[in-house]
């Protein structure tokens, strides 16, 4: 436990901050210039920090595996922002916007953490603004919001279902800017693959060109990964095919724990999958809960049919019958167990895979009455397009399919106050670190923390670790450097001359994916998650000795990219595995069998599980350690949204 | 349903590509056509071959990544569609499918259909920002835009920046992307100040880069996956007119 100083300030949560920001050393203006950062990921985080250190003078030095900076997945995000600006008069305020992110994260979260995330929720708003994001405004020409995920307030911010992208595209530009000014210079098609340690600091990182293979090193004073989640460990899940765990899992290996991995948010709004050859499942917004109502059959024999020849009174609501207050508006989590266990009782609706059918309704049909075919469109416009172009049916006549999918993960590199991992110099940013969300994120709120991070946070913080490190320059020949080379090549050609090449690495991602939904998705149970780690152990083996990719590594070649991929997963997926293990609770997103109420809901045991389990890698086995968490200012309750 | 595939290979920007021949079969209407690509590529590794590498990320439809020229669209054919958004049952009624990169000179291939759109990133670079610090944005809203405005610069901003516009065009210009980049921001009062620097600055760097000039064939609107206006273009010309 000594091993974790999670750095937080003390004293009135509401000064806690500003005292840190004070305390926190500078750089005169003259001086940043000698300065070099390494940042690694262009999304939110990534491409708003990118932007701020190099308006504040400092040399950035940036990478992303896209073509382009602006494809990172941040620009997938749907339905909005929160930030606590109380612009509704609804009784919003920063206190408000805390206690729900803590009680929506299932009290497994850090308060200052939290705090600060919405105390500067307002600021990114104005940033953003000021940036020329179109967010979505009222008649009279000022901001509109919504409600969203479940809130009581509305405060969240949304450019119609693309707020992500737009959010993007700001910080995108602001990066662009500095990369014009020369202050930041970038790489696309580049992945990190190692990190340089020197003197138990981090020091630059290893990269290959995806273009031409040649792999490359790069010094800088610090380094910070703004990498993203890892939900594709479940091959299946809405996040872009190239979203990966590499980055974070080599720095984990180097030495940075890793917060949290069984948190996983499955999100409950995705159109479910019609085939076995799929290749990844597509969100819908939450937004759509809104106005769109969920059911199934009541009886199993209607499951066939027609949903528009399914009497009213043969459909079962089943989130306003379970949950009268909040009703469509759950939680994610809460939502996503409701759905599978209809699924589970028989009443799933659509495609039958492997002998199941996994979909329920989300019907529109009482909003489209109640408001006309033209206002919906208005606001769901293009989520409504999307759904008819993946499901070839049209939603304005007849109700949407939906499943839940794996989306977000809550757990990632742990980070203290400062968001600097274990390893001095390196600092885990947006959704690569484990962070705010606890057990649970509340719907709008991955942009606002990966922008809070980026904007921010991480500017003040890297500089004052700048300020109070003295650091000597490092050469490209410098032992360590030529070690983390050769240690990457060394894998490379490993990964190409498998013993026995036989399987493709979409072939056992499919398979740990496979072991990880049924072991660690939306139910965990003991038994299955051990015998999950032993299945996962196996195919680490047969992975090594299988493992074929055709082409060679000097040249673009995306088998040998997923297979690096691939192989990182499967050990990761092993981490999530201990992790939900060891957890005998239940919290937020992790609902172990074992420990639910009568009513299904989820029994948290504060008493022995209020810490983050920060996993230590060892080659033994990994080592837990853990951070507890103390609530000083929000008093543990149980989530109830009956 | 079966396919003849004719698949653009070419190993470098050096060399010379051609069209290489494959057969796909049994695949089912509600596969996406990247996930045909995907089962072809399993083929491809199970046979010992080098895959065939193409752009994708995202794969709904909002990253941009994705590209291909289908059939002689970009694309494909159906409206308002990427790529990844496009699935198998839109070629229920066809056997042979022609899949080649986007081509522009300004977009080099780099290997096979994948092509180099980082002169995309150049013309942004040029000038496609406000000229914003972060810390230094005032009360968001102590600015008011009229609900008109933002929502017609909304429709420039979603532009994706795939470059199929680029594609289609007889001059290979990218006049649709740069102009839709401009009228967003130049629709703002936010963007108003840098508002004919930064029309100055794209179109100069686009012409640097090698794109050319519109002469209004509209072709780039029509296939444009996110519906992005011709008007734009005609919104950018009078904005460097100055009328």
């Amino acid at each position: 436990m000594s091993k974790l100083n999670s750095n937080t300030p003390t004293g009135d949560i509401e000064k806690r901050w500003d005292k840190h920001l004070f305390e926190l050393s500078l750089i005169a203006p003259q001086n940043r210039a000698k300065y070099n950062i390494i940042v690694i990921g262009t999304g939110l985080a990534g491409a708003s920090l990118c932007a701020t250190l190099g308006e504040s003078g400092y040399n950035v030095q940036s990478f992303c595996f896209n073509d382009s900076p602006r494809r990172a997945h941040s620009i997938a995000a749907q339905g909005g922002i929160n930030a606590s600006k109380n612009y509704q008069n609804d009784g919003d305020s920063t206190q408000r916007l805390f206690y729900d992110t803590i009680k929506g994260g299932d009290f497994r979260a850090r308060e200052s953490n939290v705090y600060r995330l919405a105390q500067l929720s307002g600021n990114i708003i104005d940033q953003a603004v000021s940036q020329g994001v179109p967010f979505a405004r009222e008649y009279s020409g000022y901001l509109a919001n919504r409600s969203f995920g479940g809130a009581q307030v509305s405060r969240t911010f949304y450019a119609r279902g693309q707020t992500g992208q737009q959010l993007l595209l700001g910080a995108y530009s602001a990066m662009s800017k500095e990369i014009a000014s020369g202050k930041v210079k970038h790489q696309s098609r580049s992945e990190m693959l190692e990190i340089i340690i020197v003197d138990g600091k981090a020091r630059g990182i290893v990269v290959r060109d995806l273009v031409s293979g040649e792999i490359s090193a790069h010094t800088a004073d610090c380094v910070v990964m703004c990498t993203g989640g890892y939900s594709n460990a479940f091959y299946l899940s809405t996040n872009a095919k190239g979203c990966n765990t590499s980055a974070t899992w080599r720095a984990h290996k180097k030495g940075a724990f890793y917060a949290n991995p069984s948190f996983i948010q499955i999100h409950p709004t995705c159109i479910p999958p019609t085939g076995e050859n799929q290749s990844k499942l597509t969100l819908m917004s939450e937004s759509l809960r809104n106005d769109g109502r969920i059911w199934a059959p009541k009886n199993i024999e209607d499951c066939a049919k027609d949903p528009r020849e399914i009497a009213e009174e043969d459909r079962d609501y089943f989130l306003e019958r379970m949950y009268p207050a909040f009703a469509n508006l759950v939680p994610r989590d809460v939502a996503s167990r409701a759905v599978k266990s209809i699924c589970d009782e028989g009443r799933g609706i659509g495609t039958e895979i492997h002998g199941e059918k996994l979909g329920v309704y989300l019907d529109f049909s009482s909003i489209i009455e109640r408001i006309g075919e033209d206002e919906v469109r208005e606001k769901y416009g293009n989520l409504f397009d999307m759904y008819e172009r993946i499901s070839g049916e049209n939603p304005y006549q007849l109700p949407m399919k939906i499943y839940p999918a794996p989306h977000y993960t809550m757990g990632g590199l742990w980070v203290d106050y400062n968001l600097m991992t274990t390893i001095d110099g390196l600092f885990a940013a947006g959704e690569a670190n484990y962070s705010e969300h606890g057990a649970n994120r509340l719907g709008a709120s991955a942009l606002m923390q990966g922008l809070a991070d980026g904007y921010f946070i991480a500017p003040r913080t890297v500089v004052n670790y700048l300020a109070k490190n003295k650091l000597e320059p490092v050469g490209l020949d410098h032992p360590d450097v030529v070690q983390a080379m050769d240690e990457v090549k060394e894998r490379i050609n490993k990964l190409m001359n498998a013993t026995e090449p036989k399987h493709s690495p979409d072939y056992y991602h499919k398979k740990v994916g496979r072991i990880l939904w049924g072991a660690c998705g939306m139910s965990r149970e003991k038994e299955k998650l051990k015998v999950a780690i032993e299945e996962i152990k196996s195919l680490r083996i047969d992975f090594w000795k299988h493992i074929k990719i055709t082409g060679i590594d000097k040249d673009m070649n995306q088998t040998l990219e997923r297979a690096g991929r691939v192989a990182d997963f499967i050990e990761l997926g092993h981490l999530m595995c201990r992790d939900a293990l060891e957890r005998e609770e239940s919290c937020g997103c992790h609902a172990r069998m074992e420990y639910l109420t009568s009513d299904g809901e989820a029994k948290r045991d504060d008493e022995n599980f209020a810490y983050v389990a920060a996993w230590e890698y060892s080659q033994d086995g990994a080592i837990l350690n853990k951070e507890q968490l103390d609530f000083e200012f929000v008093k543990p309750s149980v989530r109830d949204y009956t | 349903m079966n396919f003849t595939l004719h698949i653009w290979r070419q190993k470098n920007a050096q060399s010379k590509g051609d069209f290489h021949t494959y057969r796909i079969d049994d695949i089912g209407s509600d596969t996406s056509f990247l996930e045909m690509l995907d089962q072809l590529n399993e083929q491809l590794i199970g046979k010992g071959e080098d895959c065939i590498v193409f752009d994708y990320d995202c794969r709904e439809g909002i990253c941009g990544a994705c590209s291909l020229v289908i059939n002689g669209y970009p694309h494909g054919e159906k409206k308002d569609t990427t790529t990844c958004q496009l699935y198998m049952r839109e070629y229920a009624n066809q056997r042979e499918l022609w899949i080649e990169p986007f081509r522009a000179s300004s977009f080099p291939v780099i290997k096979d259909v994948v092509v180099n759109r980082s002169a995309f990133d150049r013309i942004i670079q040029a000038g496609g920002f406000v000229s914003t610090v972060t810390g230094s944005a005032p009360e968001a809203n102590s600015l008011q835009v009229n609900k008109q405005n933002a929502d017609a610069a909304f429709d420039s901003a979603t532009c994706i920046g795939c470059g199929a516009c680029v594609a289609v065009c007889p001059n290979a210009s990218a006049s649709l992307f740069v102009s839709a980049k401009i009228n967003h921001l130049s629709l703002l009062p936010q963007g108003q100040i840098e508002s004919k620097s930064r029309a100055i600055n794209m179109v100069r760097q686009m012409e640097l880069e090698g794109f050319g000039s519109c002469s209004n064939h509209r072709y780039c609107e029509a296939v444009c996956p996110q519906d992005i206006s011709v008007s734009n273009i005609a919104a950018m010309n009078r904005l460097l007119l100055g009328v």
